[in-house]
């Protein structure tokens, strides 16, 4: 499928307080074109909390509960289950939070809502930082990135928050990238069909927060790919399968290009650049990366 | 209409029954968890018409209250104490959505260190929050009352969330007899939730996005309009379940023997229903005093307290420390007062994480103020 056959309906409207260009919108948009008008959003304390226009006015087609930071998951299983019992039947409940509210704060309530069976979609749009409140670190930060609280680079590695949710067992797992909404809109229509709760994550380079130019959205999001920092992968039924470029990458039909790409493209990482080249903690990376290939491979 | 003998927190699993709850979210702690082991129970047998989460936390619990009362859902939950906090910021998010969730707190101290037992720190924390709060002080008042909640939140003109709030293993575990009505009279008096909004996706609206300066004070002022409403209608259900039911506990407050007397005392909860005792007692020996037992706390029945200063001194009793000043209601009473009339206000400290308070005490108390020998405010049971 291509991207001019997605639906034309738009369940983003004008109005929207977001930047231009924001990956936000970008994603929200494919989501809600594959989610369509039965879909019910909760949304907790995050950059589409601000975006969503002021009262009493919205940007949005789709009714919309906004929630605290921590307590999305948790409002989700409410909502999923007044509509079970008022008998109101095939509406998409649907989780829209950032890597902040999903492996920090929001982590507990997503846990219990999984263990719990909830028939909704949680979906983490990760942007690897708290952007929202500015640029600080998050459980979602890689390794050696700048963030306003991490000024040196990020002194610890990012969390496997796919391997905690894949833990719960759950029916349905996926990550996607902004940069394949194909792949995303394929995502999301598959999750639809199923009951229970399905979980996918979408990594979204933010141009403020990982500093570069915002004409480089979708290639620094292709690269983060390319170069293996990113996986897109399925979890469904136990078992996982991988798609697109990360296939390849796992089948060993391409080699991953060079991490230092992915790297070089973001001002965040300049660290490790400039001044002079910052030998052991490129390797640390690489390693990193590697290491998660060869757990992927034991894997499948 | 049948007598049960039973506990209050399975009389509390008995009025959500009752009520035709459609989610109940709860997670269990002492000493509230005999609620949601009944209501389990409930579920189990088929004897539940809703669903019952069962969350990993006290404030996932009120979260998913608030999804659920949003898609128009009739919706409980339980908790006390330690509970209770957690779920703070939350109870702050349904007031303010202005959903008429019902929630059963059975006051217990907080720690550390830990307490298990009665003491009212853990609701009157919660003052500010919007909720509307009852005190109860039988368990036949922890039926009616959780029942009349439900109608009193989704009132068109109220919709505010309300706790109904009992001391702990006082009322918790102690069987005491209640009249129970049939469930067609419960229908009758409690008709289905009318909902003023909702999570519609035929009328999609967003909820509680950016609100700017000029409009969030009008929010504020409609939730004081609200509670201002609830007044009136507090006492229109009290009378209403009279009519049907024989059975009244009062409106705002429950006034016992305060015709013609020199002093009133005022406390809440279970310490309410032993100052009925001591009233008994202090009258034997000849005092003029009455009770008057505060049944809602928000809204604070100010009126009804100043009327009773026009003829009387008022002595209050708190099962709660606002640590810094004095007990809560010792507070709002006097603040009540203020520029109304000129009363003289007594007030004590007593009961707190669980000790003990009997009719005794509540009298040695009295009697001291009325001997002219009150010596100050203090916690009774330190330096009492």
């Amino acid at each position: 499928m291509a991207i001019k056959d997605l639906p034309k309906e738009e369940y983003v409207l004008p109005g929207s307080a977001a930047c231009p260009g924001c990956p936000a919108t970008i994603a929200l948009r494919t989501v809600l074109k594959a989610l369509g008008k039965r879909t019910i959003l909760v949304i907790p304390a995050w950059w589409t909390a601000v975006i969503q226009s002021w009262y009493p006015h919205t940007s949005f087609k789709v009714p919309i509960l906004n929630i605290a930071f921590e307590a999305a998951a948790a409002a989700a299983s409410g909502v999923s289950s007044g509509l079970k019992v008022l008998g109101e039947k095939d509406i998409n409940v649907v989780v829209w939070a950032g890597d902040g509210g999903t492996y920090d704060i929001g982590i507990q309530a997503l846990s219990g809502a999984l263990e719990r069976n909830t028939d909704f979609i949680y979906i983490c749009y990760n942007n690897q930082i708290y952007s929202n409140t500015g640029i600080q670190r998050s459980g979602a930060t890689p390794y050696a990135a700048w963030t306003t609280t991490t000024v040196g680079g990020k002194r610890e590695f990012n969390k496997d928050m796919g391997a905690i949710v894949m833990a719960h067992r759950i029916p349905y797992v996926a990550t996607a990238c902004i940069s394949y909404p194909e792949d995303l809109y394929k995502k999301v229509m598959k999750a639809k069909e199923i009951r229970g709760p399905k979980y996918i994550e979408i990594l979204t380079p933010c141009p403020p927060g990982w500093r570069f130019s915002m004409d480089k959205t979708v290639e620094v999001g292709r690269l983060a790919v390319e170069t293996g920092a990113w996986p897109l992968y399925e979890y469904e039924n136990g078992k996982m399968s991988f798609n697109g470029f990360s296939k390849l990458i796992l089948e060993g039909k391409v080699k991953r290009k060079p991490i230092e790409e992915w790297l070089k493209m973001q001002g965040r990482f300049r660290n490790l650049f400039k001044p002079k080249r910052d030998e052991e903690r490129i390797r640390r990376i690489e390693e990193f990366i590697e290491r998660m290939w060869e757990d992927f491979r034991s894997k499948v | 209409m049948r007598i049960v003998v039973d506990t209050g927190n399975h009389i509390a699993a008995k009025a959500v029954q009752m009520a035709r709850v459609d989610v109940v979210a709860a997670y269990p702690i002492t000493p509230q968890t005999t609620i949601v082991e009944r209501i389990a129970e409930y579920v189990e047998k088929g004897e539940f018409h809703g669903d019952y989460i069962c969350v990993e936390s006290e404030h996932s619990a009120m979260s998913a209250c608030i999804g659920a009362s949003a898609v128009g859902a009739r919706t409980f939950t339980a908790t006390s104490s330690h509970g209770l906090l957690l779920m703070h910021e939350m109870l702050h998010w349904a007031a303010l959505a202005r959903l008429p969730i019902v929630m059963a707190n059975v006051n217990r101290a907080i720690g550390p260190g830990w307490n298990i037992w009665s003491d009212q720190n853990d609701s009157i924390s919660q003052r500010d929050t919007g909720w509307i709060q009852f005190y109860c002080s039988s368990n036949q008042e922890i039926f009616d009352t959780i029942i009349q909640a439900f109608k009193l939140g989704e009132h068109e003109k109220v919709q505010l969330p309300v706790m109904v709030n009992y001391d702990g293993f006082i009322l918790s575990h102690t069987s005491l007899p209640v009249k129970i009505p049939e469930q067609e009279e419960i229908d009758e008096f409690l008709p289905k939730r009318k909902i003023k909004w909702k999570l519609d996706i035929n009328n999609p609206i967003t909820h509680g996005n950016i609100i700017m300066p000029n409009d969030y004070p009008k929010i504020r002022r409609a939730m004081q309009e609200a509670h201002e409403n609830a007044h009136g209608i507090i006492k229109e259900i009290s009378r209403e379940w009279e009519e049907r039911f024989g059975i009244y506990h009062g409106e705002l407050l429950e006034l016992y023997k305060c015709d013609d007397v020199d002093y009133v005392l005022l406390s809440m909860g279970a310490l309410g229903a032993e100052s009925k005792v001591a009233v008994d007692e202090m009258r034997k020996k000849g005092r003029k005093i009455g009770l008057a037992r505060v049944r809602v706390l928000r809204p604070f029945p100010k009126k009804e307290v100043i009327e009773l200063a026009r003829h009387s001194d008022l002595i209050v009793i708190d099962r709660n420390i606002s640590v810094g000043m004095e007990g809560a209601l010792f507070t709002e009473i006097k603040a009540s007062l203020y520029g109304e009339v000129d009363a003289k206000v007594y007030g004590y400290i007593a009961g707190l994480g669980g000790k003990d308070v009997t009719f005794k005490d509540i009298s040695k108390m009295c009697e001291r103020v009325m001997d002219g020998k009150y010596g100050g405010y203090m916690i009774f049971d330190v330096e009492g």
